[in-house]
């Protein structure tokens, strides 16, 4: 079973996103921010990352950034789920190396057509 | 709802848009319906059917929209414009290199996204159309829904239903809580209402035809009508895309599936050994595999 990484600050969403992925057939890491984010993916690298932006100690951005030149990091698909929702934010998110972006609100169709954009299902 | 204005709703629809509904669609009429009855300050369902029977001719108009307007998402089942990008409309371009002209259309193409997810495959694909003549008509029976196509205005929820978010950072712009198609994209497309269970022969033939979605609501006889039309108005080399759960097999013998290609179709007269359509079979054929 494949893996993905959860990371956002709200337990609240971590559980939506967990019941959503685990109905994908995925298996799920969490993780409340970067820091911790990048602890796990030196742990074990994940097939997927759904990832916040805004989070305290390390966010979103700047967890991609380290996870991109970690070794193997070039692996995960790495798709944003964030309230920021402008094009500038896309934008600097792919620029980074993420491979989707989703805009809060989320629901399952949304996050199932991102998946399927980034061939993770 | 009683039976008797059931069976009124089913007879117009019927006989307006050519949608079958069976006998248990209650709930279907219902869901529909009781919004718009609402709107119009309508205690419910009777009472919109006794003003329908009152000759309240565009109320009737708007409840033939509110019964066939259908969902629709940008790249809806992927596959098919897959195989448009990879393999038909390569092959179409070499093709029609003499005569630089592709003409495409989108029958029951309701708000847009599918016209627009062809405009902008094509758009993509600038480099081996540069100086062609590309049509896009987009038709469906609701003068509601196209004209919503026609401004390019989506919600949130609708950029993220099947659009890549490349294609969304490069051909739509924020309108507040929107999104608008740059007007490049929007102005491939021409909007057209049209009611295929009458003659459409008038819209000239096409290259590519998508009527995806929109044959499952009528019954064997009407879409049998409507395949004799679309095989009239489709090149001998052209292709048809069907939706997923919908199929020619059991009704017509005007069209051929390719195998292992789902949602493909062409003329079954299409002339193999001339060069157009073998280009275009052998391109989608290895695409398929």
């Amino acid at each position: 079973m494949r893996t993905c990484l959860v990371v956002d600050d709200s337990s609240v969403i971590r559980k939506v996103a967990r019941r959503i992925l685990e109905g994908l057939d995925f298996q799920i890491v969490e993780a409340e921010d970067g820091a911790k984010a990048l602890e796990a993916c030196k742990r074990a690298m994940p097939e997927a990352v759904l990832l916040d932006w805004n989070m305290p100690v390390m966010d979103g951005y700047e967890f991609l950034g380290n996870l991109r030149r970690m070794p193997g990091g070039d692996q995960p698909k790495v798709v944003f789920c964030t309230t920021e929702n402008d094009v500038a934010h896309i934008a600097r998110a792919l620029h980074a190396g993420a491979n989707e972006y989703i805009m809060k609100p989320f629901d399952r169709d949304i996050v199932t057509a991102k998946f399927q954009e980034v061939g993770l299902i | 709802m009683t039976p008797l204005d059931y069976e009124y709703l089913r007879k117009l629809l019927k006989e307006r848009s050519g949608l079958d509904l069976s006998a248990d669609k209650q709930y279907l009429v219902e869901s529909r319906l009781l919004p718009l009855a609402r709107r119009s300050n309508l205690a419910g369902i009777p009472e919109l059917v006794q003003k329908m029977k009152g000759g309240a001719e565009m109320l009737t108009s708007e409840v033939v929209e509110a019964m066939t307007t259908n969902e629709t998402f940008f790249f809806r089942d992927k596959i098919p414009f897959d195989h448009l990008k990879e393999a038909v409309l390569p092959a179409l371009a070499q093709a029609r290199a003499a005569r630089r002209s592709l003409r495409v259309w989108c029958a029951a193409s309701s708000t847009g996204q599918e016209p627009y997810s062809i405009a902008m495959l094509l758009k993509e694909m600038t480099a081996l159309f540069t100086g062609w003549r590309i049509e896009i008509i987009a038709t469906d029976l609701s003068q509601a829904v196209l004209e919503k196509s026609k401004a390019g205005l989506f919600s949130q929820f609708e950029v993220q239903r099947g659009l890549p978010i490349q294609l969304l950072v490069k051909h739509f712009v924020q309108k507040g809580e929107l999104w608008q198609l740059n007007a490049d994209i929007r102005g491939m497309v021409q909007h057209r209402q049209l009611n295929l269970l009458q003659d459409i022969s008038h819209l000239g033939t096409f290259d590519v035809i998508f009527c995806r979605n929109v044959l499952i609501y009528f019954d064997q006889q009407t879409k049998a009508g409507i395949f004799g039309k679309i095989s009239r108005m489709l090149e001998p080399d052209g292709v048809l895309a069907l939706g997923a759960a919908e199929s020619v097999v059991g009704i017509t013998n005007l069209f051929r599936p390719y195998p292992d290609r789902r949602g493909l179709y062409q003329p079954s007269t299409a002339p193999v050994a001339r060069a157009g359509a073998a280009h275009v079979l052998k391109a989608v054929a290895s695409a398929a595999r």
